[in-house]
C-alpha cells in the first residue's frame, strides 16, 4: 500500500510573509502531547520530568531542555513540544496527542506587539509577558495559545481548521500597523 | 483667504491645501480644521438646524460643536454629521452642509422657522397621537424625511476600521496644561503613561490662549515637554484620540482618528477603537465654554468667546469687529486678549455692574445683548445697557456664560456631581470612579499656575498609591488669575433664545415642560429633546437646567444633572465593530478535505463555525435534489463517504473516567467493554436533552466521546463543570482530540469491502463486529477505527492524524466511486438519518426531554446522573407532552416542511389547537415519498392516525399519516450486517 | 467589567461564560425531595449587594466563583471552584 502524503496545517497560506516590521511563518511541525496529571499526581509526573531537565510547568509559564519545550495550555493541562512523552509518565497523567491539532505560527520583529495589540485583549508589555511566558486567550474569537518566545517573537498554536483564519486576521492587522509605521516615517 | 492674519497662528503657511465645500473650491493651511479654513475664507454659514432649519454657523473650536456638522464625500461614500471642528484640512477634502435643500442659503424647510410657535416642546407627543392607524403610514414617513441630521450614501462601508488593546499603570486624559503637567511628573517616575487626547496637537489651551508658561509661549512650552515624553519608552502618546468611555475595573474606551485627516490614508484604518486598561486614570480634560441664552443667538457669526481666542491665535483667523458678551473674568481677559493681539473688540458687554472699565475697548456695565442681526451671518449687535439700546456693528459676536468643568467621564459609572455655588458650575465628588483623580479645570481650577500644580500634584498622589516613587518636579511659572462669575443664563427680552442648538430648543421650550408638568430634570430633556442631539448638551445643559431651576424656583443644585454615559463624542458603530467583518466575524473551519471538496464542486454550507458540503454534483444533475437523490441512493445500494471530522471529539482518561461518564451520560458507560461503543445521551441538570453521541473505549481507562458538532464546545463546559464542581478530586482528565483527527463515514452495503481496501488487517462481521472500536493501521499510518452508523446502513468511521486527511479522502473517494459509490454531502447525510429516525438538533433543540424522544429507557436506573432527578418531575414525561413522531404524507409527492404546525383534519389553525410541529423534512428517495421527523402531543399513542400540516409561511396544508420515526430498515438488520 | 481568573489573572469579562449563580455548586442528592431540586435548579436570590456567581473562562476551562457587589460593581473576589 502506497504511503499517505502528509499536509502541513499552513500550507497554502502564503507563509512567510514580511509586512512593515513583521514577519509571519509557518512553525515547524512538531511533536505535541498533552499532559494532564492526574489528582496528586504532578510531583510524581514532575519526577518523570526532570530526567529530561523539565518541569511540570505553573500557570503562565513554560521553559525549554535538550531540544524540548514544555508549555503550559490550561488548566491542569501541559504541552511537551518537540519529544516524545517520556517513559512512566501515562501512569500519572492523561497523555493525548495534539500534534496534528494545531496550527504554529510564529510572528517576530519590532511591530509584533503592536499587531498583537490588534488582536488578544491581555497585556503583553514586555514587563508583563516575559520571555517564555505563555497565555490562553482568544485572538478575536479564536483561542490561542501564545508564548513570547525571544524579545520580539511570539509563537501562536490556533485550532489547525482555523489556521487560514488566524493568518487573515494577523495579516490584517500586521498591514495596519505597517501603514501606521510608514505614516510616522 | 481674506479673513487671515498675517503671521498668526500654529499653521502651516508653506502647505496651502485645496478643499471644496458644497462645490465652491477653497484654499486653507495645514494644521487647519476645516471651521478655521471656512472662517478664515469668510465662510460663516456652514449649515441650517435640525428642526427650524435656521443658518447656522461654528460656534466652537472643539469636539463640542453643535452646529457645524457637514458630510464628507469620499467617492461615492458619504459620511454625515462630521464636526468641522474636528476634521482636520488636507488637500482635496470634499465636503457638503447637509439638512437643507435645494441649497444651504436657501432651505425650502426653513418655513418651520415660520410654524415655530406650532412647532415647540412636545410637538410630536402632542400631535402625532391620532388617529392610531396614522402612525405608520402618514405620521412616521412624514417625521423620518423631516428629520434626521445628514444622510448615508446607502452604500457597504468600505472604509477599513481597527480596534486595539493597550495597558498602563497611568492613562492621562488630555494634554493641556494639566495632563502634560502629570504625564511628565509620571513618565519620569517610570510609570507606564499613556497620554491621550483628542486634538490632532497636544496642548489644549496652550495652542488656543496661548499663555506664557516658564517663560516660554505656550506653544513653545507644550512641544518642549512633549519632546521630552515622546522621547520616555514608557510612555505613549495617542493624539486624535478621544477617551469615549469609563468602564468597570479600570477599563476605558477610546476612539483614535486614524485615517480621516489625510488625502489618500493608504492601508491606515479610518478609526481605531481603543479598550485601555489603566491601575490609574488622571482626568485632565478641562473645561468647555458655555454660551448664555439672548435673542438670536444662534446666528452665524456668535461664538464661544475661547473659540475666538483659538480661531485667532492657533489659526490666524481674522474675526471681524467682535462684541464679547460675557459674565466671568475669563470673558473680559478674551476681550483684552484680542485686543492685544490686535482684533478690534467693538464692545465688552457684562452684566455685572462693577465691572472694570478701564480697558482699551468700549465697555457696557450692567449689559446684555438682547438681539442680533445679518441675514446668513452676524452684522450687528443690539445692546441693551444703562442708556438704552446701541447697535454694535461686528462680524463676530463672542460669548461667554462661564466655565463648564469636563466632568463627563466621571459619570460613567453611576456618579452624580455637585454644584458649586462659587464657580457657577458642577465640578467632580472625590471617588466617582474608583482609580481616577481629577485634576485641574476638570475640577474647577482654572488658572493656568492651578493646572500646572495640580497635574503635577494629583500624579505624584497616584505614584504614591501605587508604590512608585516619584521625583520633586519645580513648577513652571505662568499667570494664576482668579476667575469670578456672577450666574447669568439667558436675557430675558422677548423673541427666541436658543439654549441647544443642535436640536433647536430654546429658553421658552424649557419653560413650557416645566409648566406643562414635566420639571424633572430627566423629563425636561425627553420632553425638550435639550441635550439628545450628536452634542449631547455639552455647551447648553448646565444653562438648561438653570432656566428649569428658575422656572420651576427650585435652585440649580436640587434640581441636579442628566446623566452622563457614554459615549463622549460620537463613536461609529463600525469603529466599535471593527475586526468583525468577514472572516473577523467567525473563524472559519476548514476540514481536511475541504480543497478536494471544493474542487469536486461542492457548494459549501456553514455549520456551526465549519464549512462542510451540502452536495457533490455530477454531470447532468441540474438541481440540489438531483444530487442528494443520487447519493442517498449510492449510500444505500453501493457506498458513500463523508468527512465528519466536525463532531466533537473528547478524550477521557483515568481511573475514575467511567464513574465520570457515568455522572455526564444518562445511560451506563462504565459497563462498556475495551474495544466496543456505546450510543449515549446526555441531559442538562433541568432535565432537558442536551446532546447525543457515541462513547468508544478505548483502553480500561481511556475513552473517546463523541458531540454533535454544534454542541462540542457547550458539552466541554459541561464536563468541566460537572467535574470541577462535584467531583475534582476524582482520577479523570479530557481534552480536545478534535482537530487531532480527521474521521470519515464510509456508510453503504459496500462499506465494509471499501475499508478493507485501505486496512492492513481487513476487517469482517465477526472480528469486527457492529459497535467495534479499535487502533488500526491505515495505508500504512496509525489510526482507529470504529464500526458505527449514522445512515442505517453498515458504516464504518475511520479517523487519522488531520495531517493525513486530505489524502485519505482523495483515496477513499477514489475507491468508492470505482465501486459505485462517492462522497456524500449533507443534504444526503440529512435526509439519511431522516429515513432512519435518527436525530440531530433540529430534535434535540433544548426543550425536549428523553421522553419526547422515546429514550426515557436510556435514563439508567441503577445511578445517579446529571438531569436524572429533574427528568421525572411532574409534568417533563406524560401524555401531555409532545412526542418524537414520524410523518408521511397521504400523497407521497406533496411536499414536506420544517417549521410547520400540526393540527387536527378540522381545526382551524390556531395557537389553542396547535398539536406539534415538524423538525426535519426531506425527500426519500428510497421510500419514494416525503418524510418528516416532528414533536406531536402524546405522538406514541397516534401512530396511524392523520393530522394536518400547516406552513403558514408558504401556504402549505399537507394531510400526513403519524408513523414510528423510524421509516427505513425499523429492525436495524442492515445496521448490524 | 475585569475578572480575576486564578489560572490567567485579570481578563476582561468578555473572555468568561456566564453559567448562573453560585446555588449551582449545591447540588441536592438524587433522592432529595421535588422541593429541594426546585429551589437547586430554580430558585434564586436577587440580591441589591453582595453575590456569587459562576464564570467559565474559556480560555484555560477554569470554573470560577466570582463575589461580586450588584450595585457598585465592585469584583470582590475570584477563586476556583475546585
Ligand atoms: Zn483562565
Amino acid at each position: 500500500m502506497a504511503d499517505l502524503s502528509a499536509r502541513e496545517p499552513c500550507a497554502g497560506l502564503g507563509l512567510p510573509l514580511t509586512l512593515g516590521g513583521c514577519r509571519l511563518a509557518a512553525l515547524p511541525v512538531e511533536r505535541i502531547t498533552a499532559i494532564q496529571p492526574f489528582p496528586g499526581k504532578v510531583a510524581a509526573v514532575e519526577t518523570v520530568l526532570r530526567a529530561q531537565g523539565l518541569r511540570f510547568p505553573a500557570p503562565g509559564h513554560s521553559h525549554e531542555a535538550g531540544g524540548a519545550r514544555i508549555v503550559w495550555a490550561g488548566r491542569e493541562t501541559a504541552f511537551l513540544f518537540g519529544m516524545a512523552a517520556p517513559e512512566g509518565l501515562s501512569a500519572h497523567a492523561a497523555l493525548s496527542d495534539q500534534s496534528d491539532g494545531w496550527a504554529g505560527l510564529r510572528l517576530e520583529g519590532p511591530d509584533a506587539r503592536a499587531v498583537l495589540a490588534r488582536l488578544l485583549p491581555i497585556d503583553l508589555r514586555a514587563g508583563a509577558f516575559e520571555p517564555e511566558a505563555c497565555a490562553r486567550a482568544p485572538l478575536n474569537h479564536m483561542q490561542v495559545l501564545i508564548r513570547r518566545a525571544g524579545e520580539a517573537a511570539f509563537d501562536l498554536f490556533v485550532y489547525r481548521s482555523m489556521a487560514g483564519t488566524a493568518v487573515h486576521e494577523l495579516t490584517d492587522a500586521m498591514r495596519a500597523v505597517a501603514a501606521r509605521q510608514a505614516a510616522v516615517r | 483667504m481674506t479673513h487671515r492674519i498675517p503671521g498668526k497662528g500654529l499653521i502651516d503657511r508653506t502647505r496651502p491645501l485645496r478643499f471644496s465645500f458644497d462645490g465652491r473650491e477653497f484654499e486653507g493651511f495645514q494644521g487647519d480644521t476645516l471651521a478655521s479654513a471656512l472662517l478664515a475664507n469668510g465662510v460663516q454659514l456652514v449649515g441650517r438646524s435640525f428642526k427650524y432649519h435656521r443658518p447656522r454657523g461654528v460656534l466652537t473650536a472643539g469636539s463640542e460643536e453643535p452646529n457645524a456638522l457637514v458630510e464628507v464625500i469620499e467617492g461615492k461614500q458619504k459620511t454625515p454629521n462630521v464636526r468641522a471642528t474636528v476634521q482636520e484640512l488636507y488637500g482635496g477634502l470634499t465636503v457638503q452642509s447637509q439638512n437643507r435643500w435645494p441649497s444651504l442659503r436657501f432651505d425650502v424647510m426653513a418655513v418651520n422657522d415660520r410654524f415655530a410657535p406650532f412647532l415647540s416642546a412636545g410637538f410630536y407627543y402632542k400631535t402625532f397621537m391620532w388617529p392610531r392607524a396614522f402612525w405608520e403610514k402618514v405620521y412616521e414617513p412624514a417625521i423620518r424625511r423631516a428629520a434626521g441630521l445628514g444622510a448615508l450614501s446607502g452604500l457597504h462601508d468600505e472604509g477599513r476600521y481597527e480596534k486595539a488593546f493597550a495597558f498602563c499603570d497611568v492613562l492621562v486624559i488630555g494634554a493641556g496644561p494639566t495632563g502634560l503637567m502629570a504625564a511628565l511628573v509620571a513618565g519620569r517616575a517610570g510609570a507606564d503613561v499613556i497620554l491621550a487626547d483628542e486634538d490632532a496637537r497636544m496642548g489644549g489651551r496652550l495652542l488656543s490662549d496661548q499663555p506664557e508658561v516658564a517663560g516660554q509661549s505656550g506653544p513653545d512650552w507644550a512641544a518642549d515637554m512633549l519632546a521630552e515624553l515622546a522621547a520616555m519608552p514608557n510612555v505613549r502618546l495617542m493624539t486624535r484620540t478621544t477617551v469615549t468611555g469609563v468602564y468597570d475595573g479600570g477599563t476605558f474606551g477610546a476612539l483614535q482618528r486614524v485615517g480621516l485627516h489625510l488625502a489618500d490614508p493608504g492601508d491606515l484604518p479610518r478609526e481605531c477603537f481603543w479598550r485601555i486598561v489603566a491601575k490609574r486614570a488622571v482626568l485632565a480634560t478641562g473645561a468647555l465654554e458655555r454660551p448664555i441664552a439672548h435673542p438670536d443667538n444662534d446666528r452665524p457669526g456668535v461664538m464661544l468667546a475661547s473659540a475666538v481666542q483659538s480661531y485667532v491665535a492657533r489659526y490666524g483667523v481674522n474675526p471681524g469687529r467682535v462684541v464679547v458678551f460675557g459674565n466671568n473674568d475669563s470673558a473680559l481677559q478674551a476681550a483684552r486678549d484680542l485686543t492685544a493681539q490686535g482684533v478690534q473688540v467693538a464692545g465688552y458687554v457684562d452684566p455685572r455692574a462693577d465691572v472694570s472699565v478701564l480697558e482699551e475697548f468700549p465697555v457696557y456695565p450692567g449689559g446684555q445683548v438682547v438681539g442680533t442681526r445679518g441675514r446668513l451671518g452676524l452684522r450687528e449687535v443690539a445692546v441693551r445697557h444703562g442708556g438704552g439700546v446701541s447697535m454694535l456693528t461686528a462680524e463676530t459676536l463672542a460669548l461667554s456664560g462661564g466655565w463648564n468643568p469636563s466632568l463627563h467621564l466621571t459619570c460613567h459609572l453611576g456618579g452624580r456631581p455637585d454644584w458649586d455655588e462659587r464657580l457657577a458650575a458642577f465640578v467632580p465628588r472625590a471617588g466617582m470612579v474608583a482609580g481616577m483623580s481629577v485634576a485641574g479645570a476638570a475640577r474647577g481650577r482654572f488658572s493656568t499656575a492651578a493646572c500646572l500644580a495640580d497635574g503635577a500634584a494629583l500624579a505624584a498622589e497616584v505614584l504614591a498609591d501605587m508604590g512608585i516613587a516619584g521625583h520633586d518636579m519645580p513648577l513652571p511659572a505662568a499667570e494664576d488669575r482668579s476667575y469670578a462669575i456672577a450666574p447669568f443664563w439667558a436675557v430675558d427680552a422677548g423673541g427666541r433664545a436658543w439654549l441647544d442648538f443642535a436640536n433647536d430648543v430654546t429658553t421658552k421650550d424649557v419653560q413650557q415642560a416645566a409648566q406643562e408638568g414635566f420639571s424633572s430634570v430627566e423629563h425636561m430633556k425627553r420632553y425638550t429633546t435639550q441635550g439628545m442631539a450628536p452634542d449631547q448638551g455639552k455647551s447648553s445643559n448646565v444653562a438648561a437646567l438653570a432656566v428649569l431651576a428658575d422656572a420651576t424656583g427650585q435652585g440649580i443644585s436640587a434640581t441636579g444633572t442628566t446623566t452622563f454615559r457614554p459615549p463622549y463624542t460620537p463613536v461609529s458603530i463600525a469603529a466599535m465593530g471593527a475586526g468583525g467583518r468577514g472572516m473577523g466575524f467567525a473563524p472559519e473551519r476548514l476540514l481536511t478535505s475541504d480543497s478536494q471538496t471544493r474542487a469536486m464542486g461542492a457548494p459549501m454550507i456553514e455549520a456551526g463555525l465549519w464549512y462542510r458540503p451540502s452536495y457533490f454534483p455530477r454531470a447532468g444533475e441540474a438541481t440540489w435534489r438531483e444530487a442528494c437523490d443520487r447519493e442517498v441512493s449510492m449510500v444505500r445500494t453501493a457506498v458513500g463517504v463523508c468527512d465528519v471530522s466536525t463532531l466533537g471529539k473528547i478524550d477521557v482518561q483515568g481511573p475514575d473516567a467511567d464513574r465520570f461518564l457515568d455522572l455526564i451520560y444518562t445511560n451506563m458507560m462504565s459497563s462498556i467493554k475495551p474495544g466496543r461503543t456505546r450510543y449515549g445521551l446526555m441531559l442538562r441538570e433541568d432535565g432537558h436533552v442536551m446532546d447525543d453521541g457515541t462513547c468508544a473505549r478505548l483502553g480500561e481507562a481511556h475513552f473517546l466521546i463523541t458531540t454533535t458538532t454544534a454542541a462540542a464546545g457547550p458539552v466541554m463546559r459541561h464536563m468541566d463543570f460537572v467535574h470541577q464542581a462535584f467531583c475534582g478530586d476524582w482520577a479523570v482528565r479530557f481534552t480536545s482530540v478534535t482537530e487531532q483527527w480527521a474521521q470519515f463515514a464510509l456508510a453503504g452495503p459496500k462499506a465494509r469491502e471499501l475499508v478493507n481496501k485501505l486496512l492492513e488487517t481487513p476487517v469482517d462481521a465477526e472480528n469486527f463486529p457492529f459497535m467495534a472500536c479499535g487502533p488500526a493501521r491505515i495505508l500504512g499510518v496509525e489510526g482507529r477505527l470504529f464500526r458505527i452508523s449514522f445512515s442505517g446502513e453498515m458504516g464504518y468511521e475511520i479517523a487519522v492524524p488531520a495531517r493525513f486527511g486530505a489524502a485519505v479522502f482523495e483515496r477513499l473517494v477514489a475507491e468508492a466511486e470505482a465501486m459505485g459509490g462517492g462522497a456524500y454531502g449533507m443534504e444526503a447525510l440529512n435526509v439519511l438519518r431522516i429515513e432512519k429516525g435518527f436525530i440531530t438538533h433540529a430534535e434535540i433543540h433544548g426543550r425536549v426531554t428523553a421522553f419526547d424522544i422515546g429514550m426515557q429507557g436510556m435514563v439508567s436506573a441503577k445511578k445517579d446522573c446529571i438531569g436524572k432527578s429533574a427528568s421525572q418531575r411532574p409534568g417533563l414525561m406524560g401524555p401531555e407532552r409532545e412526542q418524537l413522531v414520524g410523518l408521511v404524507p397521504v400523497d407521497p409527492q406533496a411536499e414536506l416542511s420544517a417549521g410547520a404546525h400540526l393540527y387536527n383534519e378540522n381545526d382551524p389553525a390556531t395557537r389553542v389547537n396547535n398539536q406539534g410541529y415538524v423538525t426535519s423534512a426531506g425527500y426519500s428517495p428510497t421510500l419514494q415519498s416525503w418524510l418528516a421527523l416532528g414533536f406531536l402531543r402524546d405522538g406514541r399513542a397516534r401512530h396511524g392516525q392523520i393530522i394536518r400540516l400547516d406552513d403558514g409561511l408558504r401556504g402549505r396544508k399537507v394531510a400526513c399519516k403519524v408513523v414510528h420515526p423510524v421509516f427505513h430498515d425499523p429492525e436495524g438488520g442492515k445496521l448490524r450486517g | 467589567m475585569r475578572i480575576s481568573c486564578p489560572c490567567c489573572g485579570p481578563r476582561d469579562r468578555r473572555e468568561f461564560t456566564y453559567y448562573g449563580a453560585a446555588d449551582y455548586l449545591n447540588r441536592p442528592a438524587l433522592d432529595a425531595d421535588a422541593s429541594a431540586w426546585d429551589d437547586y435548579l430554580h430558585l434564586r436570590d436577587n440580591p441589591a449587594g453582595e453575590t456569587r456567581d459562576l464564570w467559565y473562562h474559556d480560555p484555560c476551562g477554569t470554573w470560577v466563583a466570582v463575589t461580586r457587589d450588584t450595585v457598585t460593581h465592585a469584583v470582590i473576589a475570584a477563586e476556583a471552584v475546585a
